[in-house]
């Protein structure tokens, strides 16, 4: 049955009117909104947007963090027929123009002062922008703009005009149709401005709807939204799946609190990126460091135990009997205490997407009973593209097609997407439009993928990136300098990896350490060094490194199609790769072109086959000062494996 | 963006302080306007602390007088200084190190709360005597402080185990929990970091601004008193050699010499 979000939310309150729909921890108690309150709200915001004006159709920014009363302003204007347009809270001033203007935003809905100064900042350069609310009316005492209002008096007099026009809200809501846009989300382009991505309510609740099936999801689900707003996947999880499943969506506190709320709510859907997962790890070991011997040695025991025993339990495959009860009592005495101490006691589901995620790092999990999985999405997919079932959730695979979902792989190895959930086009951008789907229905989506036996989607690049070997004996191989970079950068000891192939016979890499993680390696060995370029250059680290990169190799071999980019020759870098000195991407992504020709002797040398090079090379501090460091760097052979099963 | 100053609430008049032979401070007069916010600055050792310490009852000035709302005190009595709605924040921070946040800013209410000891030793969750109500009350008064200091994920934290800035904000929020009609701050960014600093200066432009809250402060990042005091006293040796606006304080010749230092 198609409907609208506004339909759905009306449903869900006479379904459940007094059942919880959102918490908010508020002066250290959950504050609890039912689904009646939350009706009621949307009716009054509505009723209010109505009497400032809002028409339908046009468009709305929403910024802030996750706050009940501004999911409730995005369904009361969906429900006027316009389109809200959340824009990310931690943007700066000058990237919400482009946003604002482009979609001729009159009206932005804003959680606080901060965000209140951000659009008065940009008022000029948006003179269309007149009107400006805010939900939190701290620190906003003294400001006097025009058009500045407290939502609490937009609530105040909606309140009054839905009393005296007790019809209203429920004829504007049946004005809506499902085709009908529903929300605009803003996708931050490598280059250029920022895409307008179109989704109507039929998109969205179709996708929210599979990912629902795909699950099994209930109204009994605990969710904790924590992440921005803005960005899609929070918008399905706590928006669009909310309205359909009719769960509770929990706010947190502030964003220093999440681990805390996390805690207390104990949710049994959860989405995180990997580097959420990586920095619980890193903080469960670093506390197990610091425990008492016994205690370290029960968990390393059993963690061992879980290791080898957990990943076939999660995925329902027979386990010996003793396996069986070292584990539950392991689950008892280690297991247990610490999903709970994660605040993951309840998880039934666990998703994390994004980037690649390590395979120790996700068997971690999935050991521990926690049942963490892939999926595959883009914005313009409405997220839910591939899923993993509950017993087939691997480290290097996003899952199979999930329910109304096509994909099929294009000459050059991009994944193409066929589904109901695909954006309807960029907003004013034919032109990206119809460089992304394609006549007969298809959407690209840049990805480089790989469809394995089992019919599991594989991600390995961006399609831009995937290179071609030439000459050497992997002539015309694929080359995917992420993949390599990613394997590299699952070993703790390397933190960065750039990695050249693209038109060249073999593939070379240069690699940062993790200075942490090597510092504390070579103080275990009593190896003294002096400082980061000290330690990179010492040949016991090269050794090290070497170890990983054969290990990665070995791993390669087996993959037909990528045992060409196996490394050949690879060196340590002397100094961390700093966005500062423009390396890195301010998201921390390497910028594999730059590098390449701020270290062309290095490059070279790592081609010509020379076994050192010296380099000097000019650090900017962040103060403006700069310096120089040099050393000659030790260049070396790694062993390649030959293909297991041939070459492609 | 102007607030109302009002009347003098606090008059301080010809105060001498002497510890035997050591002359800590000679005849200072300054009021403080309700509603400013009002810097005492000095180099080290010129009385600034010993000045606060007069106000808040902690020493007994030798001579002179302290007119606080109306009312003319030769000797300020630290428990009555509290009582009339003085409270202060502590250079050297004096809060209880293994109890937590929340625990600390509590003791802040201690003169607010009503119920006896006996009545405290019955409290029960039937509210029976009301010590329990009268607690929770309190309890959500110090969760208004927390949210207004953004301290929300350190509640349950033992104060010792925080940052040197987060003590410092706790010292506050204890100060702020006795609902203060003049808030002594006494070194409060001393050993803090910029963004730290900044923070301060918020939370004291906001109590300032938004509680009507009449701070004194003694501060010695000279760039952070000239930006939030409306008016500066400035001591050295014991003695006022500046009263003023930011301004009139940065172009006295006396205070460049002593105090900012002279290039001559």
């Amino acid at each position: 049955m198609q409907t609208t979000f506004p339909r759905l939310l009306l449903e869900q309150a006479r379904l459940r009117p007094r059942d919880t729909a959102m918490r908010e921890k508020k002066y250290g108690i959950w504050q609890v909104t039912s689904w009646a309150d939350m009706a009621q709200l949307v009716e009054a915001l509505a009723c209010g947007l109505h009497q400032a004006g809002i028409v339908r159709g046009e468009h709305v920014v929403v910024v802030g963090a996750n706050r009940p009363r501004l999911y409730a302003t995005m369904l009361a204007l969906q429900s006027l027929g316009a389109v809200p347009v959340p824009l990310y809270q931690d943007a700066v001033a000058t990237e919400c123009i482009f946003p604002i203007n482009n979609a001729e935003v009159r009206f932005a809905i804003v959680e606080d002062q901060e965000q209140v100064d951000k659009m008065l900042e940009i008022r000029d350069r948006c003179p269309q922008l007149t009107h400006i609310y805010y939900d939190d009316p701290r620190g906003m005492r003294n400001y006097e703009e025009p058009g500045l209002h407290a939502l609490d008096e937009l609530v105040a007099s909606g309140g009054v005009f839905a009393t005296g026009h007790p019809g209203f809200f429920r004829e504007q809501i049946e004005l809506g149709e499902p085709e009908d846009v529903a929300s605009l989300f803003f996708t931050s382009g490598t280059t250029g401005n920022p895409k307008g991505v179109v989704h109507t309510h039929a998109n969205l609740i179709d996708r929210a709807r599979a990912g629902i099936a795909f699950d099994r999801l209930t109204a009994q689900e605990e969710v904790l939204a924590y992440l921005p707003p803005a960005w899609i996947g929070q918008s399905i999880f706590s928006y669009a799946q909310w309205l359909v499943a009719g769960y509770v969506v929990n706010c947190p506190e502030s964003s220093g609190t999440v681990t805390i709320d996390m805690n207390e709510v104990g949710p049994t859907y959860y989405f995180a990126p990997p580097r959420v997962f990586e920095g619980l790890l890193t903080n469960v070991m670093i506390r197990m460091e610091d425990a008492g011997a016994i205690k370290r040695a029960m968990f390393h025991y059993f963690m061992k135990v879980a290791r080898r025993v957990g990943p076939a339990k999660m995925s329902g495959r027979p386990v010996g009997l003793s396996d069986r009860l070292l584990y539950a009592l392991g689950n008892v005495l280690v297991y247990r205490p610490l999903r709970n101490s994660l605040g993951m006691s309840r998880i039934r589901v666990a998703y994390t997407a994004g980037e690649a995620i390590g395979p120790d790092l996700f068997t971690f999990y999935r050991s521990l009973g926690i049942n963490l999985k892939q999926l595959y999405g883009q914005t313009e997919t409405a997220v839910f593209v591939c899923l993993q079932p509950d017993d087939q959730a691997q480290a290097d695979t996003v899952g199979v097609p999930c329910d109304g979902v096509e994909i099929k792989l294009s000459e050059d190895g991009e994944v193409l997407v066929r589904s109901p959930g695909l954006l309807k086009g960029y907003y004013k951008d034919p032109k990206a439009t119809a460089e992304v789907l394609t006549e007969d229905g298809w959407y690209r989506t840049n990805d480089a993928g790989i469809i394995d036996a089992q019919g599991h989607l594989r991600i390995i690049d961006r399609v831009k990136d995937v290179g071609r070997l030439k000459g050497g004996p992997y002539d015309g191989a694929l080359f995917a300098p992420k993949y390599v970079e990613n394997k590299l950068k699952f070993f703790s000891y390397i933190k960065e990896a750039v990695a050249f192939g693209d038109q060249r016979e073999k593939v070379c890499v240069m690699i940062n350490i993790d200075f942490e993680a090597v510092g504390n390696w070579a103080e275990r060995r009593g190896m003294p060094y002096a400082g980061y370029t000290d330690l990179a250059q010492k040949p016991q680290v090269y050794e090290l490194i070497l170890e990983c990169v054969e290990k990665v190799n070995a791993d390669l071999s087996e993959d037909a199609m990528l045992a060409g980019s196996q490394i050949s020759r690879f060196l340590v870098l002397h100094k961390e790769l700093d966005a500062d000195d423009g390396e890195l991407t301010r998201t921390n992504k390497v910028r594999r072109g730059f590098i390449g020709d701020k270290y062309r002797v290095l490059v070279d040398a790592l081609y010509e086959g020379r076994s050192e090079q010296f380099i000097e090379t000019q650090v900017k501090f962040e103060d403006g000062r700069t310096t120089t460091v040099s050393a000659t760097l030790k260049i070396g052979d790694a062993r390649t494996f030959s293909t297991m099963k041939g070459a492609a | 963006m102007s607030k109302k100053i009002g009347d003098v609430i606090l008059d301080v008049q010809n105060i001498s302080l002497r510890f035997g032979g050591v002359k800590a401070l000679t005849d200072i007069s300054f009021n403080v306007r309700e509603r400013e916010i009002r810097s005492i600055i000095g180099p080290n050792g010129a009385g600034k602390s010993s000045m606060l310490n007069c106000i808040n009852g902690v020493y007994q000035p030798q001579e002179g007088s302290i007119v606080f709302r109306g009312q003319t005190f030769s000797q300020m009595n630290s428990r009555q200084v509290a009582e009339m709605g003085i409270a202060r924040t502590f250079q050297n921070l004096a809060l209880f190190k293994g109890m937590s946040v929340v625990d600390n800013i509590m003791t802040g209410r201690n003169l607010r709360i009503k119920s006896n000891l006996f009545m405290q030793a019955i409290r029960n969750p039937f509210g029976i005597g009301g010590a329990q109500r009268e607690e929770e009350q309190h309890r959500e008064f110090v969760e208004h402080i927390i949210d207004f200091l953004e301290i929300q994920a350190y509640r349950k934290t033992p104060v010792g185990q925080l940052s040197y800035g987060l003590q410092k904000r706790v010292d506050l929020g204890r100060a702020l929990a006795m609902e203060p009609k003049v808030l002594l701050l006494d070194e409060p960014m001393a050993g803090m970091n910029l963004e730290e600093k900044q923070d301060m200066s918020r939370f004291i432009l906001d109590v300032n601004d938004e509680f009507g809250t009449t701070v004194v402060l003694i501060e010695h990042d000279m760039g952070v008193v000239m930006d939030i005091s409306d008016r500066v006293v400035v001591l050295d040796y014991g003695r006022k050699i500046g009263d003023g606006t930011p301004e009139e304080v940065r172009s006295n010749d006396e205070v460049i010499r002593a105090y900012l230092g002279t290039t001559n």
